[in-house]
């Protein structure tokens, strides 16, 4: 719906991604791992592929996590933008379609968070 | 001769807002009240507007006059006495920071709403209204600055709420809410604020403030409190009194009051989850929890409340079952958000003594120990060893309301209540369902939202690290105003107040 207004209302989104110098925002969440309180958002090359975004990014961001460091990065899971999703090792994040904010979901089958409670 | 008679209330109160109105004759009334039409609510009879409390300008002054002059006495006398020292422990003071930075300012941009309103219509009565309100709420934004400024003198992390409110990540959750207000339509400022806020969820930030304050032995806190309280009951009576006059003007308003109720019940309910916080976590003498609170001010009163308004019509707020299924849920969500971000914040986070957290067992027996308490105890741990956790990446945002999307499912609360939206060709992630309505109906509006996140990554905020952003753009002095209570300069000042050996964490006063 339009916003009701005195007067014709246009708006220029605030986050597109020209506004974010070359990068593009990511949005990584790992399925039952709440010790981390909400999905992260990170900032990528879009040229970058998702390895090495596992590696320069998510891992770093995992770490804290005593089962960051036994994910096999093989045996993810992934979703995109909610859809299953396979990605590629080598092709850019863009040129498979992981535009900016886009959302991955990660699940790391064995490994399903601490204590019985999705930790 | 006889004395001309004096004039009672009623009749003074006919002049303001009746007598001394005209017909304009040589402008349009539209021109002259431009904003009175455009969101279709149609008042056919300004007369119908009735003031329950018939303030008039002369025995407003002297009333508000004589409370002043009492409360500027008590804090005096709160200063001479060095009443900082008299509080339950040093932690209560990071309820005062949150509320300095997230409150105050808020009673500073509702004296600038109601400004702007009470100039928008065109009756007179309603006019009036909002301007004793706007001076009520630009007094309580003084006044709770002034009941606070005390603490600034011994604590940490009280020394700029304006310039925090306007710019620090978790502050923008209340400081959008009211920019969403103030930028809406005079008839939807009205229900976002007067009724939604002050009518439906007032009780829900200030019970549980001033309860507080007063458990925890502030008593500057509290009295400005009840120098508050009148003023809050002429708010909520009036809230309703809007929402009724709206609702038997016209019935094509109802349709158009019901969206704006459900959605400011919601958005309130989301700024209210940082009281809940607050009185779970914040209070060291805790005064109910917020479940508690949530059944009695929401549940009973807002129950009753919508009932009431069955007649016209209305439906509770949509989404009142979700909010109602949280109660068990956000205070804790909300804990262990700021504990881990507890390096981004102007006061400090902690875990929770063991007492709190039986206490905390009891209040809530189906969540605490299931989904909680192991979080904190990992925590602690961590801490013990050295390692205290903090969250090094920043978080997704809600488009809407401006939260971290934290908020887990009705049915499964291990699970994200995330959604998302694409809305020409842009992508916009929200933390619920309720805010992503919110969101299409107005998508040109929150299109435009200043993320905090999303502005850090833009560079916009201070700089591209972390530190930079906190003490150049947030003015949060790292090592003093942020980290764990444990170890702070506050709990080192208060220890030395009391005579308490330091890092002797369990043996402290509670």
């Amino acid at each position: 719906m339009a916003v009701k207004a005195i007067s014709d209302y246009t708006a220029v989104p605030n986050d597109l991604v020209e506004n974010f110098n070359g990068m593009q925002l990511l949005y990584v969440h790992w399925v039952n791992h709440n010790m981390f309180c909400a999905p992260f958002t990170l900032l990528v090359s879009p040229d970058a592929t998702l390895p090495e975004v596992f590696g320069s990014h998510i891992q770093p961001a995992t770490a804290p996590h005593p089962e960051s460091a036994k994910i096999d990065y093989e045996k993810i899971k992934w979703e995109l933008n909610g859809e299953p999703f396979t990605p590629s090792q080598t092709e850019t994040l863009v040129s498979q379609g992981i535009d900016h904010k886009s959302m991955l979901r990660m699940t790391t089958p064995g490994l399903n968070g601490l204590y019985n409670a999705s930790f | 001769m006889t004395a001309a008679k004096k004039l009672n209330l009623k009749q003074k109160y006919q002049y303001l807002t009746r007598n001394m109105d005209w017909e304009p004759s040589y402008q349009k009334k539209s021109d002259i009240f431009p904003q009175e039409d455009f969101e279709g609510i149609k008042i056919v009879d300004w007369d119908g507007w009735e003031d329950p409390f018939r303030l008039t300008m002369d025995s407003y002054w002297k009333y508000q006059a004589e409370k002043e002059k009492k409360l500027y006495a008590i804090f005096d006398a709160f200063a001479q006495n060095n009443g900082h020292q008299n509080i339950s422990d040093a932690r209560y003071v990071n309820s005062l920071k949150l509320f300095l930075t997230g409150v105050s300012p808020l009673e500073y941009a509702a004296f600038q709403g109601y400004s702007k309103v009470g100039r928008q219509f065109s009756g007179a009565g309603a006019r009036v209204a909002c301007q004793m309100q706007a001076i009520d709420e630009l007094r309580h934004s003084q006044t709770q600055q002034h009941a606070m400024s005390h603490y600034n003198k011994h604590f940490n992390g009280l020394h700029d709420a304006p310039l925090m409110h306007d710019r620090v990540w978790f502050l923008s959750v209340p400081k959008s809410f009211f920019d969403d207000a103030r930028s809406a339509g005079p008839f939807e400022f009205l229900t976002a604020i007067s009724f939604s806020f002050e009518y439906v969820l007032t009780n829900l930030l200030f019970v549980p403030f001033m309860s507080g304050a007063a458990y925890n032995g502030d008593m500057a806190t509290v009295t400005f409190g009840f120098s508050a309280q009148s003023d809050e009951a002429r708010h909520m009576t009036l809230g309703l009194e809007i929402i009724k006059f709206m609702l038997e003007q016209h019935e094509d308003n109802v349709p158009i009051v019901q969206k704006w109720i459900d959605k400011w019940f919601w958005r309130g309910f989301r700024l209210l989850s940082l009281v809940s916080m607050m009185m779970d976590y914040m209070l060291p003498n805790k005064v109910m929890s917020w479940q508690e609170a949530w059944e009695v001010y929401y549940e009973q009163s807002g129950g009753a409340l919508f009932k009431e308004l069955a007649r016209y019509g209305i439906k509770p707020p949509k989404y009142q079952d979700v909010a109602n299924a949280a109660k068990e849920h956000i205070s804790h969500q909300l804990w262990t958000t700021f504990y881990q971000y507890g390096h981004a914040t102007n006061f400090h986070t902690w875990i929770p003594k063991e007492e709190e957290m039986q206490w905390l067992a009891e209040k809530y027996p189906n969540t605490f120990d299931k989904y909680y308490r192991p979080r904190l105890e990992h925590w602690d741990e961590q801490h013990k060893k050295g390692e205290r956790f903090y969250n090094n990446t920043l978080p997704q945002l809600c488009q809407v309301c401006q939260v971290p999307v934290l908020f887990t499912k009705t049915e499964d609360p291990t699970s994200f209540s995330h959604c998302d939206t694409v809305h020409e060709g842009e992508r916009y992630h929200f933390c619920s369902e309720a805010c992503g309505e919110i969101f299409e109906d107005e998508p040109a509006k929150y299109v435009q939202a200043l993320l905090p996140v999303h502005q850090i990554y833009q560079g916009k905020s201070g700089g591209p690290e972390l530190p930079q952003v906190l003490t150049d753009y947030y003015h949060i002095n790292i090592g003093e105003d942020n980290f764990d209570y444990v170890g702070s300069p506050d709990e080192k000042r208060w220890n030395e107040i009391k005579g308490i050996k330091p890092l002797n964490k369990d043996t402290d006063a509670a």
